[in-house]
């Protein structure tokens, strides 16, 4: 039996921990993801969870303790954002490398300098490269159910991967919204049990994690790690299949909204999504035919799909909610032109940075980004290719 | 009953850190690492900062591990170990294990002094059931012999290289046996490879004490001290008669020196076989050997100074005649 709640993001995080009923969880607090943590060792006060805590005195211990409990052999999950996922980031690629299925909650927040606890992907984009496979949730509901089905795919046998679940900071993280819960039974039976892969704990097999790894072997190793990558999608299409099931929500690799015969379309993530369909809707009424595509498995992007998704359009403008420095595009940009350039049709791209530091993504931004490619969809003229827009001049 | 820690019966236990390490002839930390794991009949798990140990004993897929080994990274070689005995205790908790394990964490001074600081006082103060183990060898030797904070006052290093104008290494070591024992742990030691009844029986003595422990085992290297290769054993030895390195415990805040030297040798004859100490024995740096000399006195009296204040009570002395007034 599910039920309908009215919850904040973060707590819809830190109910699907529960319901995945970890065995160790290793976290630092760091706003705006410390609430899923306050959350969950409430839970564990009121052993309504078996989980042991660790309670760190930094993310970088946190994630290291982490890395140590998921080599013991069990099931492992934690909570970050911003500061906090910066200090991690030489762990997580050892959670990675160690192919170790860590869960990570993380509140996307902006990272410093100048110091801004809001909403933002910098966290995020900075942790692409590390190994770990990414979701981007648009409200509560995908962060619950992305959650869930996150301890799935990072145990799955053919991935054993860290999974991090993004949704953004203070907007979905602190806001309540109705959402559904899959109820405790049913998501337990889901998720189902833990099973160990050559745990350190097994005093009988001693196994040595993390040799020295020279000249004539590391390229296989990453070689290996990249072959992962690539079943991964054919997991989360598996898993979601499975999740549909049980809670009768669809998952893809990304949502198409009103995009199969649009002429041009938004790429979006998370909650700006949402704003930016109720704008399309208005738009749509008016006969424009504009559609979205909001990325939910950020990596291993899914560069085939979304270039045939996207293929068709004859303007196409990505929102990035964070920028690369260097004079380049944002990094969602790249991600999507790049699955659309060996197209010899392809649409015209532009880049529009927006809602940085927490900064509102108002209707009128998705309204200018329209009005823009309408025209150029008409002439072919781009005016710049890329533009922060929300922005004060 | 446990193995009794006589030679005899040591000889016949199998080693658990094999032949075919790639660490430099004579290094001190393999003996070290020897000597912890055969102290206990225990099953052991370890950890493993990046240095020297970790680099030269798991090699693709070569070992010389037969205990469960991981290595993640240099600065956190206690937090890993502390994830590790977590799980432990959640599966223990939940009767998915029943095996007795003990867990130990191998670091080198530079991942214990400095990198590792942070992660070690955390896992100490947070009182997960783990030894910590320091193999002090008093440089970074794996990335070439650079200073850290447990590099000996005066000593040449990659870093603080001896100068016309700077004569090697201006500070002192940080005193961090004392350290944790300050946090209030149970059990701290000091120890070393060349007095190994002593070390092994406080290896024995931490595993059947609950909580964090920490040993600092001096463990000599070579290369960077620029020694015989063949003097590990004797320099530890005269580390510990010097009084350079006193082997002493504290237990539950009880300081107990632990092997007192019958005679306290002079620091000189620590230091002059040290190639990394030549330019001390310069007349211009005379002072040098001087405030060495004198550290180690002060340190040594301190110590000393410390276990009295715990000695059990001397025989009543008459009670002193009350002064009326
Ligand atoms: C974060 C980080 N910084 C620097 C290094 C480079 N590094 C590897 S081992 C090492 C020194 C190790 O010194 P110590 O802990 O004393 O062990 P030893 O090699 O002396 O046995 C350094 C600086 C690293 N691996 N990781
Ligand atoms: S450099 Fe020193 S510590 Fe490192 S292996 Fe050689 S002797 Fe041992
Ligand atoms: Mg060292």
């Amino acid at each position: 039996m599910s039920k309908k709640v009215g919850i904040t993001g973060n707590e819809a995080i830190a109910q699907a921990m529960r319901i995945a009923n970890p065995d160790v969880c290793g976290a630092y607090p760091i706003t705006p993801a410390t609430d899923i943590m306050q959350r969950f060792t409430s839970f564990v006060a009121n052993c309504e969870v078996k989980t042991e805590m660790i309670l760190t005195e930094s993310e970088h211990s946190a994630m290291s303790a982490c890395i140590g409990s998921s080599v013991a052999g069990g099931r492992v999950a934690t909570a970050s954002a911003a500061q906090g996922i910066a200090l991690m980031w030489e762990m997580l690629f050892i959670a990675s490398g160690l192919r170790l299925p860590i869960v990570m909650g993380v509140a996307n927040r902006a990272l410093s300098a100048p110091l801004n606890i809001h909403g933002d992907h910098s966290d995020g984009m900075g942790m692409r490269d590390c190994g770990w496979i990414h979701f981007y949730s648009e409200n509560a509901q995908e962060g619950f159910d992305n959650m869930l089905m996150a301890f799935r795919i990072a145990e799955h046998m053919d991935i054993r991967l860290p999974v991090m679940v993004g949704l953004d900071g203070f907007i979905t993280s602190h806001s309540i919204e109705t959402m559904e819960y899959v109820d405790d039974e049913t998501g337990r039976a889901f998720v189902g049990e833990f099973k160990a892969v050559n745990p350190l704990l097994d005093i009988k097999n001693p196994k040595s994690y993390g040799p020295l790894i020279l000249t004539d072997m590391y390229m296989e190793y990453r070689k290996a790690h990249d072959n992962v990558m690539a079943k991964v999608p054919g997991v989360v299409l598996e898993v979601a299949a499975e999740f549909e099931k049980i809670s009768g929500r669809k998952y893809g690799l990304f949502e198409s909204y009103r995009l199969d015969d649009a002429e041009i379309a938004l790429v979006v993530m998370s909650s700006a999504a949402g704003t930016t369909k109720d704008v399309i809707d208005t738009y749509r009424a008016k006969g424009v035919k504009v559609g979205l595509l909001k990325p939910r498995l950020y990596r291993p992007f899914p560069y085939e799909q979304m270039g045939e998704a996207l293929k068709h359009c004859k303007a196409v403008a990505v929102l990035d909610r964070a920028d690369c420095f260097g004079g380049s595009y944002g990094p969602l940009f790249a991600d999507v032109s790049n699955a659309l350039y060996h197209y010899a049709q392809r649409p015209i791209m532009i880049n529009k940075i927006y809602g940085l530091g927490g900064r509102d993504y108002m209707p009128d931004q998705a309204e200018y980004t329209i009005n823009e490619l309408i025209q150029i969809a008409k002439d072919g003229k781009v005016k710049s290719i890329k533009e922060y827009i929300g922005v004060r001049e | 009953m446990a193995t009794p820690l006589t030679l005899k019966e040591l000889s016949r236990k199998e080693e658990l850190f094999t032949p075919g390490h790639r660490l430099c002839a004579g290094c001190g930390a393999p003996t070290v690492v020897k000597m912890v794991l055969l102290a206990t009949d225990y099953p052991v798990i370890a950890s493993n900062s990046t240095g020297c140990l970790e680099v030269s004993s798991c090699i693709s897929e070569y070992t010389a591990w037969k205990i469960p080994w991981i290595h993640s990274a240099f600065e956190n070689a206690a937090a890993t170990i502390s994830g590790v005995e977590t799980m432990y205790r959640s599966l223990k908790k939940q009767g998915k294990i029943s095996d007795e394990i003990k867990f130990v964490s191998f670091a080198g001074d530079g991942g214990t002094y400095d990198i590792g600081f942070q992660s070690l006082s955390g896992a100490m103060e947070r009182g997960h059931d783990m030894t910590y183990i320091c193999y002090d060898n008093g440089a970074y030797m794996n990335t070439g012999i650079q200073r850290s904070s447990a590099t000996p006052f005066g000593a040449d290093t990659t870093t603080c290289p001896v100068g016309s104008h700077i004569p090697g290494k201006l500070q002192q070591r940080k005193d961090m046996t004392k350290i944790i024992a300050q946090h209030g742990v149970p059990y701290v030691a000091q120890c070393s490879p060349s007095h190994w009844g002593d070390l092994m029986k406080k290896v024995r003595k931490a595993h059947e004490i609950k909580g964090p422990k920490f040993l600092n085992i001096i463990a000599p290297c070579n290369r960077g001290w620029r020694t015989q290769s063949d003097d590990a054993i004797k320099m530890a030895k005269l580390a510990v008669e010097t009084c350079y390195w006193p082997l002493f415990e504290i237990e539950n805040g009880v300081t107990k020196i632990t092997q007192r030297p019958r005679e306290k040798k002079p620091l000189i004859d620590f230091l002059k076989p040290q190639g990394r100490f030549k330019h001390m024995f310069a007349p211009e740096n005379e002072w040098m050997l001087k405030a060495a000399q004198e550290h180690v006195d002060a340190y040594w009296e301190r110590l000393e100074k410390e276990e009295a204040c715990f000695a059990p009570p001397a025989p009543a002395a008459a009670e002193a005649p009350k002064v009326a007034d």
